[in-house]
């Protein structure tokens, strides 16, 4: 039979988690697509409960000779399984295994762990009949990929340009330094989502004149891909609040990972000042505060509870979003750091 | 559709002729005289006692042929005062096909059989009684004289006690040679005049003579007097006298019920026949004359033979149409003879005793029916034990044979209980043999016998929904058709697929007795109840109570018990608990109303007289969902059967057995009451069983594949479903692995364990070898900081740490906390990781992640990695 066929002779409907948030909505999202006799125009009538038993009436009319089958296509499927009740999922399982409408009913999702979201007497109606799709290719394919998706296609209207175009690429694919790329982001990942990305930046670099993407290209997309973003939000910090940081990183060392408050980093960072008084100048309490509410605002710390509206804010237990390996990197790209601050990093026992 | 015509034109009516001579001894009038007018016309017919005459049956070309003994008025018949008591005569054709050999010569067209079976109802409607004819008796080897070969006149040679043909006793030979040459012009029984003189000697006693108006002109082919009440009276008549013992006056109950659809009657008459009940009357008129009594069956299995080709000629008298009618229903005679043979042999035994009917019947029906169903004396479990084996029995065989000679043979059992039970007609037609032949049921039951007699589990589909609302929802139709299954494997995913709803059940017998005897007892005494049926999913539950509410339907229509409504919710169903009020008044009477005024509609007919009488059957499904926190819904549905006025009996199923304990209240569970049963998960045996009953007549499966699968299902859950969908999946491996499309061969035991891998295996394992080299990574560094904290959950920051450790002994490039973070929540996303600390609500606060394993994840996770090549540090 022809996909043609099938697709005249079959009715669809397409649900999505995301945008079916509920069974309410999914219902009369089915009732609209399926164009049953409450809907007008764009608007299905009735109340939640009377759509359920309208669609359940309709689809239970039918049998396998006579009716029009339904194919029932439900994204983000894991989110169908919070629903309550699983309502919907108990319902569509139960005709498809019922003498009424022939249904079928598809989810994809990309939970593993699907079935164990389903309740027992929805799981027992469910088929079990699942397909994982895997990114199950090696290197060599995922190079034949990234070809295919930069070339340019043969219907290409610039022929010439077409053929300059498609044979950069082919060079770039033995190009070692891309293969390099490709092979480190292969390795963070397989999705190709992730490689278009990749591409994405690369080409977004093409203009008129640089009209082919040249391993640098890649190879700096593929920096901004790998960035640590928090590492970034350092570089942009004061001095004032680098040491705040630096400070916290020391009440990390010393109390294991404790959570600390403003008062504790505030005692730190005073005693490093009065130690280096000539290289960094003392801040007033209410301005190193007013720097730590900044950091917090970055969420480079957090508090460890909610925020108290009586609890004085010196007080405040907090955590450091950091890692003490992004700090030193950090540190050492950051511009005109002191070499005071940058000692006291790397030791808190750097004055002895 | 001559037929219908005819039968509209003319509505006889009856009336008695003469004064009505009381019986001394019973309560009723006898008469001797009966008069026929047609209201379309003005022709009468005089029928009087000792006249042969034609009572209709289903077939009208061929009319039984009785002869007329008694004509009485029974004052305690609601409907059908009028009754006549017969001496059947037996038509060739009407003789079970098995037995025609016994005659051993080539009957004559007008030939028929004087019918010696006390068995046979001898007791009819009187008014079925279509008009005189003329009956010839003649010596063994006397030939047939030329003078008589008109079509018209019948003559009889031998008896036929459906055992085997012999003379006619000299008696009765002289008896009826009297008669014949007594009235000269009963040969003659178009002419309308002749009924009054037909038969002097037993119209001794005339009262009042009234006029006689032709009603029957010689042609009379048109004019059927008795036509309205035909159908209905013929079936009454198949029934009534159909296996009964000469005693009872069934045919007098049957027949009284003549305005009812044919159908219905049919049931009805059924019914009564079990419950027979009080009207038993000293049958000093039936016992009287024991000869006369037994040919009653010939006449009506005649009649019911000639029949059925009445619609394309034109009158039942005309006996020649009787040998095209005989091949052209061979099949369904075949079947319906069958069982004839069945009730006899089961009735005649008793038959002489004077006992309540019931009694007999159940005496009758032991000696061929099952052993288990002897050995209980409630009548009840008996029955009802014996429908689900017939049923289950009938299935099987059904799936032995296909031909036509076998199933002669399968239903016999069938005939066997339920012309003893009656109970059962729909399932097991052929115990109703005339039913078969008649004009409405005959192509149904000819034609899809073999669907017919187990409908079963259908009645789903049947019923028409309700449907108050002025749109009707209904999805459009298809534009291609349905291919019908071009592969025995296709054929088998057909009948392996869970819709595909069995004729029976097997293995549930014990839980469907114990349902039914319930519901039963229930509807018999008129009360309400609720029983508690718990069981985990894919045991047949609801498919179990689907089954005995279907019997009982069928038991209702045959009147054994009282009619009751069945009403079916399922929590799953309902939006919100409160809905099922809605649902159930909606249902009950097709009113639609918010939750809360149904409520107290439901209440107040549940909980005041005067409702209506009929028994409510209410099944709610998935009882847990209707919990609430006030436990309302779940107090009325159990508080409500309480009720003496309610007659509700509540059926609930629940997958917990502790249900009630756990989340109802006590005055809930109180009223709930201990009526429990739980279903077991079905045991390999069984689930083997279940196979081979839907594969039993294809050969797709080996044996070896099905106990095989049948073993893992029963070791993993007892789900029959999964059983099912392992088979159909099983089916699709061996289609695809084959390399012929034509002949795709057996499913072996190598499509089901690749079918039960697929199913069972989880996927984890091949996720993480197809996940890339830094999720790997990452997942090791996870297992390496188990080991070193002891701990089963670690935050992100420490696998980090280790993650780093890692990538730098096996040469990767320095991993970012950012890509890191991706891989993880990557991982996350599909499950490999149980994550906490929500990656996927607060993006933001993600740093913190704590990456929590559970023992199993845990256990998955290191169990798993070695397959992926190395084993996280130690």
């Amino acid at each position: 039979m022809e996909v043609e066929d099938v697709s005249e002779n079959v009715l669809q409907v397409h649900l999505n988690g995301l945008l079916q948030i509920n069974d309410k909505i999914a219902l009369k999202e089915i009732t609209r697509q399926l164009n049953l006799e409450n809907v007008v125009g764009d608007k299905v009538f009735g109340s939640f409960a009377e759509n359920l038993s309208f669609i359940l009436e309709a689809l239970k009319k039918g049998d396998r000779t006579s009716s029009c089958p339904v194919i029932f296509i439900l994204d983000e499927f894991d989110l169908f399984a919070h629903h309550r009740n699983q309502t919907l999922l108990y319902n569509l399982f139960d005709i498809s295994q019922s003498a009424q409408t022939p249904i079928a009913v598809i989810g994809l999702t990309c939970r593993l762990d699907i079935l164990e979201l389903l309740e027992k007497r929805v799981k027992s109606r469910f088929s079990h009949r699942q397909m994982h799709l895997m990114n199950s290719f090696g290197f060599p394919q995922y190079l034949k990929i990234f070809k295919e998706q930069l070339s340019l296609p043969a219907e290409f209207p610039d022929k010439l340009f077409a053929e300059k175009w498609n044979e950069n690429v082919q060079c770039l694919s033995e190009d070692k330094s891309v293969q390099e790329v490709l092979q480190k982001h292969f390795n963070i990942s397989k999705s190709l989502r992730s490689l278009h990305m990749l591409l994405m930046l690369a080409l977004s670099r093409v203009t008129t004149s640089h009209p082919f993407i040249t391993a640098a290209d890649l190879m700096e997309a593929n920096q901004l891909c790998s960035m640590d973003s928090k590492a970034n939000i350092v570089h942009g910090l004061s001095v004032l609040e680098i040491c705040l940081i630096i400070a916290m990183k020391h009440l990390n060392d010393i109390y294991e990972e404790e959570p600390f408050n403003f008062q504790m980093v505030y005692n730190e960072f005073q005693k490093f000042v009065q130690r280096k008084a000539h290289s960094v100048y003392n801040f007033e309490k209410p301005v190193v505060m007013k720097a730590f509410e900044h950091l917090q605002q970055l969420e480079l710390i957090r508090p460890v509870e909610r925020t108290s509206v009586n609890a004085q804010r010196e007080y405040q237990l907090m955590k450091l979003l950091l890692d003490n390996t992004q700090i030193m990197n950090a540190l050492q790209k950051y511009p005109n750091c002191p070499t005071d601050v940058r000692q006291w990093a790397t030791s808190s026992l750097s004055w002895l | 559709m001559a037929y219908c015509s005819t039968r509209l034109k003319s509505r006889p009516t009856y009336s008695w002729v003469g004064s009505p001579l009381l019986d001394q001894k019973l309560h009723y009038q006898t008469y001797k005289e009966m008069s026929v007018t047609s209201n379309g016309c003005s022709t009468e017919i005089r029928i009087q006692v000792g006249q042969f005459v034609l009572v209709e049956g289903d077939d009208d070309e061929n009319p039984y042929v009785a002869k007329l003994i008694e004509l009485f008025e029974d004052v305690s018949e609601p409907y059908c005062k009028k009754r006549a008591r017969v001496q059947w005569f037996i038509r060739f054709c009407e003789i079970s096909v098995s037995k025609q050999h016994l005659l051993g010569r080539k009957p004559d067209v007008q030939e028929i059989f004087w019918y010696d079976y006390p068995a046979c109802n001898s007791n009819i409607d009187a008014e079925t009684i279509s008009r005189p004819v003329q009956v010839v008796a003649l010596a063994p080897d006397e030939v047939l004289p030329t003078a008589l070969k008109n079509e018209k006149t019948f003559f009889v040679k031998l008896s036929w006690n459906e055992e085997n043909f012999k003379p006619l006793s000299p008696e009765l030979f002289a008896e009826l040679n009297k008669l014949q040459e007594g009235s000269p012009r009963g040969q003659k029984p178009m002419k309308t005049k002749n009924s009054s003189i037909d038969s002097p000697s037993w119209t001794s006693a005339k009262h009042g003579v009234k006029r006689i108006e032709l009603r029957h002109s010689t042609s009379k082919s048109h004019q059927i007097p008795t036509h309205l009440v035909t159908p209905r009276a013929r079936k009454r008549l198949e029934l009534g006298s159909f296996p009964v013992t000469p005693h009872t006056r069934i045919s007098q109950q049957t027949s009284r019920v003549p305005l009812e659809s044919p159908r219905r009657t049919k049931r009805k008459v059924a019914s009564e026949i079990t419950s027979p009940s009080k009207r038993s009357q000293p049958d000093g008129l039936q016992t009287s004359s024991p000869a006369l009594k037994a040919p009653e069956k010939t006449g009506e299995r005649r009649r019911s033979c000639a029949e059925q080709d009445k619609a394309s000629h034109e009158r039942p008298m005309i006996l020649r149409t009787r040998v095209p009618a005989l091949k052209t229903t061979e099949i369904s005679q075949e079947i319906t003879l069958d069982p004839l043979r069945g009730g006899k042999r089961s009735s005649v035994v008793p038959s002489v005793v004077l006992k309540p009917q019931k009694m007999k019947k159940r005496e009758a029906q032991t000696p061929d029916a099952q052993d288990e169903a002897t050995s209980t004396p409630h009548r009840i479990r008996r029955k009802s034990s014996l429908l689900t084996l017939n049923r289950i029995r009938q299935q099987l065989r059904f799936l032995d044979g296909s031909k036509n000679d076998k199933e002669e043979e399968e239903f016999l059992p069938a005939a066997e209980i339920a012309d003893s039970d009656s109970e059962e007609e729909e399932a097991s037609t052929p115990s109703l043999p005339r039913k078969t032949r008649s004009c409405v049921s005959r192509n149904l039951h000819s034609s899809t016998k073999s669907s017919l007699h187990t409908p079963s589990k259908t009645p789903k589909k049947t019923p028409k929904p309700r449907m108050p609302r002025s749109v009707t929802p209904q999805i459009r139709s298809r534009n291609l058709a349905v291919r019908g299954p071009a592969s025995v494997l296709e054929e088998a995913r057909l009948s392996l697929h869970v819709s595909a709803v069995p004729d029976s059940l097997p293995c549930r017998e014990k839980e469907f007795q114990d349902i039914y005897n319930f519901v039963e007892s229930k509807l018999l005494d008129h009360t309400g109840g609720c029983m508690y049926i718990s069981g985990v999913p894919g045991t047949g539950k609801t498919a179990t109570v689907h089954e005995v509410i279907h019997c009982l339907q069928q038991a209702a229509q045959a009147n054994d018990v009282p009619p009751f409504q069945y009403i079916e919710v399922n929590g799953m169903k309902l939006t919100e608990p409160h809905q099922v009020y809605v649902q159930i008044l909606q249902k009950m009477t097709g009113q639609k109303a918010t939750a809360n005024h149904a409520a107290e509609l439901l209440a107040k007919r549940f909980r005041t007289q005067g409702s209506s009488q009929e028994t409510t059957v209410l099944l709610v499904d998935e009882l847990d969902l209707l919990w609430t926190q006030k436990q309302d819904v779940m107090y009325n549905l159990f508080d409500w059967p309480t009720h003496k006025e309610a007659q509700l009996v509540v059926l609930t199923i629940a997958n917990t057995m502790d249900l009630p304990e756990r989340i109802m209240m006590n005055r809930v569970s109180s009223r709930l009451g201990f009526t429990r049963m739980s279903f077991q998960p079905y045991t390999y045996r069984q689930l083997q069983q279940i196979l081979m009953s839907r594969l039993k007549h294809l050969k797709a499966f080996e044996d070896d594949a099905i106990q095989l699968v049948a073993r893992k299902v029963a070791a993993l859950s007892g789900d029959a479903r999964r059983c099912l969908d392992i088979c159909r999946r099983a089916t699709e491996i061996c289609e695809s692995s084959c390399q012929k499309p034509g002949s795709p061969g057996q499913v072996t035991v190598a499509h089901l364990l690749k079918a039960v891998d697929e199913m069972f295996s989880s996927a984890y394992i091949t996720a993480i070898k197809n996940s890339s080299v830094m999720e790997q990574s990452f997942l090791r560094a996870i297992l390496a900081e188990f080991r070193r904290s002891g701990l089963e959950e670690a935050t992100f920051q420490q696998v980090y740490r280790q993650h780093v450790e890692l990538c730098r002994m096996e040469g990767l490039p320095y991993p970012t906390m950012s890509e890191t973070m991706a891989v993880c929540s990557h991982l996350g996303s599909c499950r490999l990781l149980p994550v906490c600390g929500s990656v996927v609500e607060h993006p933001p606060m993600n740093q913190e992640v704590r990456v929590e394993f559970p023992i199993r994840a845990h256990a998955r996770v290191v169990g798993s990695i070695p397959s992926v090549g190395c084993a996280g540090g130690s």
